[in-house]
């Protein structure tokens, strides 16, 4: 069933809806909600939540509870082709839990926590943006680690990364929902404005794999899930750009890299000359890799998991 | 006047990134004045430009203070203002967003570290900032409250309206935040407008800046402009007005009017058939503080603040 969870009007004939659709079959009473589209550049939850209401609806006996997606969080922003809200400075994944008195921006993030709280798991899906290119990925605030790594462990994504606590994540969606008792995954993957297809249907078995340990999917044929390496804040090492250019790699995300090793070149292309050659500091897991090619001083080209120092 | 360079960097197709720092006088590190921050904040670094200028005439004459050192930045983002963005254009990151900065970070955190390194150890610091929601204000001096925010102080600018305002986890990352907490007394400046240039508003902002440099010893200088007793509030007092209906917006009060309970504010109007869908009205007594200024509004979006008298 197909409900609308925020409804205004924009200025002229149009009106403004975050919709969701609610499946719901047997006498269980979870609720298990995946949400996307909170920034309008992430395109990889479009098809999670496709395949998902597809496969569920479909089979909707082997459902016990109820399951709600909601593919746009952001409506306007995936129309325009943007991370943000239209007309609206901040970033909307930093203004939860909203306020019923504040900008139209507020007030949607409000009724979104709204709608969503008291939920038994919600599973909030991002594929990190245009710049940078992720290994499909766990993140978990250091201070839901022991609650939600356990959860996380059974999505089928090949990394955890329990990041630290900072002041302006407290604003987010997942840590809205994980302080007021709802627990939350927040998985990122893939890169900005597309969709990686063997990537989207990994996360949709992972999320039946979690319903079906919650008691509220039952199916035979689960796919087989690889534990993921699961990281910690302090163990990952930043490779930011020394010096402005273009940055050429060989490599993709999710590959060992050896202590040295060539991540890629900053290159000059009017005098064709070779300007930074940004190696590995140590041997790891290099989960982030750049995907877009022109960087200034201090833009990000990699993240690797030392897993040396364990 | 000494012109110094803040921060530099190579960019792979444009001129040197640069941000430069005007300095007046001599000895202690006593008042740091940020402008343009954002690409589009014009009217702030044109009251720069012109505190400059003033600063210049003042340094010529002897009128700065013996052992003071005052420090302008004119604009903190040259980059973005010449191609028309508001943020950064390579990732549109906000650079007044990401204070304290970091120095080994993405390239906003680092332009924000090397502005934070130069004004930490400054005793007053005044940023001309705009707000995160578009329209028009009352001239006014903002603090967040850090527990750290001089109220004082501030009411030396003389500004009709001194403003407090309980920090967000969103504002943890501002200017004023983090100056406040690194023990400069930080005040930022409304002057009314953000992409167009007000003189009028800018000649009492440019005033009140001077006499409170002037109050607070910084300056020798005979202020002749307006100076008001400031009325001190917390913006969650002030009255909020939101639109029954989207549509277009006619505004009929301006901002800084005093408005009477009933009274008609705006006129909210079918974008179609030209019929008046909402008259918004005064709900309270006061002053209008904050009005919307884009022609056409969405529903339940924020049109007023008013302060009730
Ligand atoms: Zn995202």
């Amino acid at each position: 069933m197909i409900k609308t969870i925020v409804s205004t009007e924009l200025p002229v004939d149009e009106q403004f809806r975050i919709k969701k659709n609610v499946l719901q079959n047997g006498k269980g009473g979870l609720r298990f909600c995946v949400v996307t589209g909170t920034h309008g550049d992430e395109l990889e939850g479009q098809m999670v939540c496709y395949e998902l209401a597809k496969l569920v609806g479909e089979e909707l006996n082997m459902l016990n509870g109820t399951l709600e997606i909601y593919p746009a969080l952001n409506p306007l922003g995936i129309d325009t082709i943007q991370r943000g809200i239209p007309n609206f400075d901040l970033d909307m994944n930093r203004i939860f839990p909203g306020d019923p008195h504040g900008t139209m921006a507020e007030q949607t993030a409000n009724a979104i926590i709204e709608d969503i709280k008291g939920a038994d798991m919600v599973i909030d899906i991002h594929s990190s943006n245009l710049y940078l290119r992720e290994t499909p990925q766990v993140r978990i605030n250091v201070q839901n680690e022991d609650s939600l790594v356990p959860y996380a462990k059974l999505l089928g994504m090949d990394f955890v990364w329990v990041h630290d606590a900072a002041t302006v994540l407290e604003a987010t969606l997942a840590h809205t929902l994980n302080t007021n008792g709802t627990p939350c995954l927040v998985v990122e993957m893939g890169v900005g404005q597309r969709i990686n297809h063997k990537m989207c249907r990994r996360l949709v078995g992972g999320i039946l794999n979690l319903m079906q340990s919650m008691g509220m999917w039952s199916d035979r044929k689960m796919p087989d899930i690889t534990p993921p390496l699961i990281c910690k804040g302090n163990q990952v090492s930043f490779l930011n750009a020394e010096t402005s250019g273009v940055f050429l790699t060989e490599l993709k995300c999710g590959v060992e890299v050896d202590k040295g090793e060539t991540i890629g070149l900053i290159v000059d292309p009017l005098k064709g000359k070779v300007l930074s050659t940004v190696t590995s500091p140590q041997r790891g897991y290099l989960f982030t890799i750049r995907a877009y090619p022109i960087v200034y001083e201090g833009s990000l080209m990699a993240r690797i998991y030392n897993y040396e120092e364990i | 006047m000494r012109i110094e360079t803040i921060f530099e960097m190579t960019s792979p197709y444009r001129d040197k990134f640069r941000i430069s720092g005007y300095k007046f006088g001599s000895g202690e590190k006593t008042l740091a004045i940020v402008g343009a921050m954002r690409g589009d904040e014009v009217q702030q670094q044109y009251i720069c430009s012109q505190i400059v200028k003033r600063l210049t005439v003042l340094e010529q004459c002897g009128d700065i203070t013996e052992g003071k050192c005052i420090l302008v930045i004119p604009s903190c983002n040259p980059f973005s203002m010449n191609v028309s963005r508001r943020f950064w254009a390579m990732d549109n990151t906000d650079i007044n967003r990401m204070f304290p900065g970091y120095d080994q970070g993405e390239t906003t955190q680092r332009i924000a570290a090397a502005i934070f390194n130069t004004l930490i150890e400054y005793k007053y610091g005044i940023q001309l900032a705009s707000f995160y929601v578009p329209g028009n204000f009352v001239p006014h001096v903002r603090m967040l409250r850090t527990g750290y925010e001089d109220i004082d102080t501030a009411c030396l600018f003389g500004m009709k309206f001194v403003t407090t305002c309980e920090p967000r986890p969103f504002d943890t990352t501002l200017l004023n935040y983090n100056w406040q907490l690194w023990n400069t007394k930080a005040f930022s400046v409304y002057a009314g407008q953000t992409d167009q240039i007000d003189i009028e508003n800018s000649e009492t902002t440019i005033d009140a800046i001077l006499r409170m440099m002037s109050r607070t010893k910084i300056i020798h200088h005979k202020s002749i402009a307006i100076d008001y007793r400031s009325i001190i509030a917390d913006e969650g007092e002030l009255q909020h007005i939101k639109a029954g209906h989207a549509g277009i917006l006619y505004r009929v009060q301006r901002v800084g009017s005093r408005v009477v309970p009933g009274d008609t504010i705006a006129h909210i109007i079918h974008p179609y058939n030209g019929q008046i869908l909402e008259e918004v009205k005064a709900t309270t007594e006061g002053i209008i503080f904050f009005a919307h200024h884009r022609p056409v509004v969405l529903q339940n979006a924020l049109l007023f603040m008013i302060y009730s008298i």
